[in-house]
């Protein structure tokens, strides 16, 4: 009784959490705009979404953006992970180190107002630069709380050892300290480029006129009412970050093995 | 090693990207911008009873969905932890999987649900009654939180219970503690911290949204996340849109504060 009971609970919540992704799905599929009623398979919506310049444009703007800044905050985070990790005193790596948390606990609204304000305090034209810009600060803390935890395990009698039989700094970094953290950088980048990829609050507000990415886009379609390729470029979205955090898991998963 | 060359930069970086953007809303939120002197007067309109309803407003949903995501996500991560192994990795990873699906779809497809002509409609059709207006209304606003959010109360809640020291139950069970009593004295304390951690991680978001009220929501000056984007980007008037915003950080500082303190252990991040 006790077990029939817990699995219907069980079954209810993953219905509760599965069954609107399920009909958005189903429903991307349906040759009727109705959404209660099934009229046959089709693929039009599919077809309406790659024809459609919009969306197109959106997608390449969320791609452009996410690959770009992914890799920017890459270096970046990295290299402050580095300085974090080597040359700071306690008390300074306290405050950095609060400080670089804040826009991780900060509402995204917050810091997507905090940052359209700067671009407009400073004359920037809101666009596709203060997008990209917006989205590798945000990245920056996410990227330097993956690679961190690398250089902490990292054993630094290594690089010294290294040093030790004759290697110069630059040679025994690239050999030993980098292919040692690579998995941490690999892991907060791929983070940095589904966070891009997924962000609506504060692109929208980093964002000027025309430029859209496709979390804009959707957000305004939505705004004036339901569409089947709505659903088509759900399912789509959905299917990409879906596959792209399972390949981040595996990575974490991995990297926890070998520890 | 001296690295101590790029020290500076990332300071320089954060001071840009981190403390002066925020600095410029408490300036836009204290100062006025005509004369560039000191004022209250953004921080007093915001109190007028218009605001406060709507902040009161936000509180509540938020406080109300996160009560629901703890009576209905406590249970699961109890049901979680109970599993056989082979069973739970796998409930684990499908209460994961939503949160990693963008919110506004998450949020859209309940647009799709609830309309006029949804499946939810359709099936009141077939029990013969009128169509329903659920889309619009406080209920699907709460809906929309408490379906967006559940997962991050059942994950840490279920993170605690595992890390528990599983021979405290079994002592209380030989002193001849009832399950329930067990359960009242032993576990459901001890899972406290991870509740604390779900409830800062559900009514955090719930209370800043701006999307999920103005998508499943009527009106327009739904909760302050809404009033304070239409400051920002309709009105134009950023001294407001700031104070608006200042009284949200505070607010979330200060349920924080009153939530972290029994929070030493939870929490986390989840993928």
């Amino acid at each position: 009784m006790m077990r029939f009971l817990r699995r219907s609970y069980a079954a209810i919540i993953f219905g509760f959490l599965y069954l609107p992704i399920f009909v958005l799905i189903i429903f991307s599929f349906n040759s009727s705009k109705s959404r209660a009623v099934w009229e046959g398979f089709t693929l039009r919506w599919y077809g309406e979404l790659f024809e459609s310049s919009s969306i197109l444009g959106a997608l390449n703007n969320t791609l452009t953006v996410a690959v770009i800044s992914a890799i920017c905050a890459t270096i970046i985070g990295t290299l402050a992970a580095f300085a974090i990790h080597k040359d700071m005193r306690p008390i300074e790596k306290k405050i950095v180190m609060n400080l670089t948390y804040l826009p991780v606990l900060n509402p995204d609204i917050v810091t997507g107002i905090s940052l359209m304000l700067l671009f407009i305090f400073v004359k920037m034209n809101l666009g596709i630069g203060t997008l990209l810009l917006a989205h590798t600060i945000f990245n920056v803390p996410y990227v330097i709380l993956t690679v961190l935890p690398k250089l902490r395990q990292f054993d630094n009698s290594l690089y010294e050892a290294a040093l030790d039989l004759g290697a110069s700094p630059s040679y025994a970094f690239r050999r030993i300290v980098f292919p040692e953290i690579l998995p941490g950088i690999i892991t907060g980048m791929l983070f940095a480029f589904t966070l891009s990829i997924d962000d609506f609050v504060i692109s929208f507000f980093t964002t000027g006129s025309g430029v859209n990415n496709l979390s804009i886009l959707i957000y305004s379609m939505a705004r004036r009412g339901i569409h089947p390729t709505i659903n088509a470029l759900s399912t789509i979205m959905f299917l990409t970050v879906l596959v792209l955090l399972l390949l981040v898991n595996r990575r974490v998963a991995e990297g926890k093995k070998k520890k | 090693m001296e690295r101590r060359w790029l020290f500076y930069p990332y300071q320089l970086w954060m001071l840009m990207f981190t403390v002066v953007p925020l600095a410029l809303i408490f300036f836009f939120a204290f100062a006025d911008t005509s004369t560039y002197t000191f004022t209250l007067d953004n921080i007093r309109r915001a109190a007028e009873p218009v605001y406060l309803r709507v902040l009161w407003r936000s509180v509540w949903l938020a406080a109300v969905s996160t009560l629901v995501c703890f009576l209905i996500g406590y249970p699961m991560a109890m049901i979680l932890v109970t599993s056989r192994v082979k069973y739970r990795n796998m409930m684990v990873v499908l209460t994961i999987i939503p949160m990693w699906m963008n919110f506004l779809l998450r949020t859209y497809a309940w647009m799709t649900l609830l309309e006029k002509n949804g499946l939810f409609n359709a099936v009141v059709k077939l029990l013969g009654a009128g169509p329903v207006q659920f889309l619009y209304t406080d209920g699907a606003v709460l809906l929309g939180m408490v379906y967006n959010f559940l997962p991050f109360m059942i994950l840490p809640i279920y993170s605690v219970l595992m890390k528990m020291d599983k021979s405290l139950v079994e002592a209380a069970q030989d002193l001849g503690a009832d399950a329930f009593t067990t359960f009242r004295r032993v576990t459901f304390p001890l899972s406290l911290p991870g509740v604390y951690a779900g409830m800062l991680m559900v009514f955090m978001p719930a209370v800043t949204t701006f999307v999920i009220s103005r998508l499943l929501g009527g009106g327009q000056f739904m909760l302050i996340g809404n009033v304070i984007e239409q400051q920002f980007l309709a009105i134009g008037n950023w001294g407001f849109g700031s104070a608006l915003s200042v009284l949200m950080m505070v607010l979330i500082m200060i349920s924080m504060m009153f939530l972290s303190r029994y929070n030493k252990t939870g929490g986390g991040m989840y993928l």
